[in-house]
Parts: structure tokens; sequence; C-alpha cells
């Protein structure tokens, strides 16, 4: 299947024209957040930077600084499904363009996807490498003292990140797709004797 | 110590890397195999760069056994230096926030943190080390019998219903292919660590005990019949492992417990010799 090249910040007219299992190459600026930072802005809180458009990355990095600045050592996804109180929220104000983790999200920030033109960027959990890889410069890093090194807000420039659309602003969730496939199975294997 | 939990953080146990190997020549699916080739090519490169399997860097779990008089509280400590040691310098993540202050420590030292076990023994001195992973931690679960929404009972039936149901409500949010470590029996607390240290044994080990080898084998196939696949984007690598122990519990209570762990199992065991060197990876 080819690969679709895209910027982050998102124009909506690139999120819209993003389908459940097209894979992309992310380029541009991307900003991390995860527990903590979902709280803060679902609370009302201004981020500290404009998120319009922008790919929020459910990541907590490992990060070292040194006489060049910080350098991101590993950088892969977290479990997105924890945001799920807070996601739908967050896309509706502060109009992101895509959030990337792993493992997906649950109805509310899908409806909240097609309602405001978001979509779901999959990443493999624990290919920490393979993902900072990706990672071309640290250029800030908001809330560090707040909320620490791993829920900071870093903002990363990253050149062609590969990630799977799972989620999409049409309704289509491969996530609730396979769940549901899965639960049939189980359902079978439950009647079956080991 | 620094090496040791240095190679925990950073390469893959060959047994793991032997079971994602097979697991990807065996995957029909498109996603299923793109996943396990990304999944071997990072693991690849943070053992080629001594860099982080996973940015989830874990939290720490050592075993330490020894006949009495073995400096425990010595080796206790060097472990909590070298962990504080490589926090700072990038290769583990700060993981430890105290819930008091909702701060994170950035030691990766807190009230109970790291855990460290120290049992007296009649061998040689061993260290088994792992780092488990929230993500994973997160999808553990434990389950007393009977259960009826599942239709489980005080059995080995029972115990498959509950794994089964575990494995599938956790989907890909623990980083499947995960490996399961199982406790039937215990109390709640027995349980979980019981089932945890299971995650100590490698991947092709055969229980003794041919009743549980025999669980563990029907689990694994079962599971990898739900199709969820690898990070759960379906396909039929759900689990690499099943590992059960069987513990005695009270006439009123049947546990069943079971800790997942992530593909990115990362756990060492060593013998030290008389001066405090490794003389013998396990």
């Amino acid at each position: 299947m080819a690969v679709k090249r895209i910027c982050s910040p998102l124009d909506e007219q690139t999120v819209r024209g993003l389908k459940s299992g097209d894979r992309v190459l992310v380029s541009g600026v991307i900003v991390t957040g995860r527990d903590q930072v979902h709280t803060y802005l679902a609370s009302g809180a201004e981020p500290p930077i404009d998120l319009t458009g922008m790919v929020l990355y459910h990541c907590g990095p490992v990060a070292v600084k040194d006489a060049q600045g910080w350098k991101i050592t590993a950088a892969g996804p977290t479990t997105s499904m924890r945001e799920e109180p807070y996601q739908a929220k967050v896309i509706e104000r502060l109009r992101i363009g895509a959030v990337m983790g792993k493992g997906g999200m649950g109805p509310a920030t899908l409806e909240a996807m097609q309602a405001h033109g978001c979509v779901y960027l999959h990443v493999t959990g624990g290919a920490a490498q393979y993902l900072a890889r990706c990672i071309t410069a640290v250029k800030e890093v908001h809330l560090l003292e707040r909320f620490g090194q791993p829920e900071a807000m870093w903002v990363l420039e990253v050149q062609d990140l590969p990630a799977l659309v799972t989620m999409d602003s049409h309704g289509e969730s491969l996530h609730a797709t396979v769940e549901d496939e899965a639960t049939r199975n189980f359902k079978l294997l439950l009647d079956e004797k080991a | 110590m620094l090496a040791l939990l240095k190679k925990t953080c950073t390469e893959l146990p060959q047994d793991v890397v032997s079971a994602l190997d097979a697991a990807w020549s065996s995957e029909e699916d498109a996603i299923a195999r793109e996943t396990l080739s990304i999944i071997r090519e990072s693991a690849g490169l943070s053992r080629a760069q001594s860099l982080p399997i996973c940015q989830d860097t874990g939290a720490l779990l050592a075993v330490i056994e020894g006949r009495p008089g073995v400096a425990f509280y010595a080796i206790e400590e060097a472990l909590v230096q070298a962990a504080e040691s490589l926090t700072d310098h990038g290769i583990l993540r700060q993981n430890c926030v105290d819930p008091l202050t909702e701060k994170n420590t950035g030691t990766n030292r807190g009230a109970f943190v790291p855990q460290i076990h120290c049992r007296p023994g009649t061998g040689p001195t061993t260290i088994k080390l792992m780092l488990k992973g929230g993500g994973s931690e997160n999808m553990s679960a434990q389950y007393s019998l009977p259960c009826k929404e599942l239709g489980a009972g005080r059995d080995f039936d029972g115990v498959r219903r509950c794994v089964l149901d575990a494995v599938n409500k956790a989907q890909g949010k623990g980083c499947a292919p995960g490996i399961l470590g199982l406790c039937i029996g215990g109390d709640r607390a027995s349980g979980y660590y019981l089932a945890k240290e299971q995650l100590f044994r490698k991947l092709p080990d055969v229980n003794t005990e041919p009743a549980l080898a025999k669980l563990e084998e029907d689990i694994r196939v079962q599971a990898n019949r739900l199709g969820i696949g690898p990070m759960g984007l379906s396909g039929k690598t759900t689990v690499l492992g099943v590992k059960v122990i069987a513990a005695g519990r009270h006439p009123a209570s049947y546990f069943v417990s079971i800790s997942y762990s992530c593909w990115a199992t990362r756990r060492y065991a060593v013998e030290l010799d008389a001066s405090g060197r490794i003389a013998a990876w396990l």
C-alpha cells in the first residue's frame, strides 16, 4: 500500500483525507503529552504552545541533557486508553490534528475525531529506538518542573516517522473491529473444552 | 551490578528474541508481520546501541537469594545506586512518582521502590532482575472463583476462562504479543507476586508438573486463537508464552492471578561467586 507523507501541524483537509488502514510518514513538529498533560488540558488550562492541527504524541520519553542540550534516548508510545476520559475534550477545545499512541482509543474519542477532524496514528509499543531515530531535534520542553521528565510536554522535530492510521475522522476504528472479532472468538472459546 | 541492570534495560533476552523471530515467520497477516518486523528491528537497534528497548524502562524488581551471611544489604545498596546512576545517564527513565506530592522523585528511588526481595537459600548467591513496564502491569488482573459471569468454576477450566478474559480485555494495550505469568491459589498478595515471578522462567522452559504444563500449552494455544495479534492490530500471535505456578490456597479462596508482561519482557538472572562477581548467567 502507498505511504502518505504528512506534515504536522496538519490542516483539516489532510486529516479528513486519511482513512483507517493508511500508512503515513510524519514529519514536522509534534508535541508529547500523557496523563498529567491530559488532566491539565482537559481542566481548561491553556497549553504552553498552540496545538492547532498538531500531532499530540502519547509518549513519555527518556531524555538526557548534555552540553549540546536535550537528547531523547528512547521515545516509544504509551497506552492511549488512559486518556480516554480527557481526549475528546482536548480535541474539541484545542483542535489537535492527530493523536499518536498505542493500543487505540474508545468511542468518545472516535466521536470527537469525527466531529472536529482528527485521526489516531498508531505506532508500535516498545519500539523506542525505531521511533527515536526519527526525532531530529528537541525544540522546546514545557511543564518540566511541574510534571517531571516523562510527563512534560516535549516539542520535537521529526522526520518520516512511520505510523498507521487506525482511527479516522469518518468513524472507522481498526481497534473496534479487532476487539469485536476477538470478543466473538472469546465467546466461542469459552464454550470449548481445553 | 551496573552492567547487569543496563543489560536488562537494553538487551532483549535471547529466548524472547527467538520467539519473536518464530512469530514473524508464522504470521500471515500483513499488519502483524510489519509490526513484528518493527519490534525486531527496534530491539536490534537498542542492543547495538546499548539504549533502552522501551522508553518505559519499567519498575525494577530484584530477587536476591543466598545463604545466611550473604551481604544482602550491600547487594541491595549496589543495585539502588546502579539504578540511580543509569537514571542520570538516560538509560532508565524517571519512573517513580510520590502519590502524596504527585512529584516525580527523579531518581527511581521512593517509598518501597525499587522492590527488592532478599531470601535465604542453601545454594550459591543468585540475583534476578526484572524491569516491567507500566502499560503491561496495568493489564494484569486477579479473579476470585467462582465467577458467574465467565461461567468459571473452581477448576482448571475456570482458570482458563479467566485468563482468556484478561487477555481479551487487554487487547493491544499491554503491548502484545505478551507473556503471561499465572498463579493459581495463594492469597491476593502472594498470588500477584508469584504470578510475576513466573515471568523469570525462560520461554522454552516446560513446567515440571505435567498438569500445569498442559494448562500452559492449552491457554497459549487458545489465547492465540483470539485474533488480537501484535499490538492488538489482528493476527495470530497474541501471547508468546504462559507460565503457571500453583500455591496452596485457603479453603474459602480460589484466586487466579495474572501478571501480563509485554513483548519487551526484560529479565536476567545471574549467579555470583564468593567475591561477588558474576560466575554464571542463568
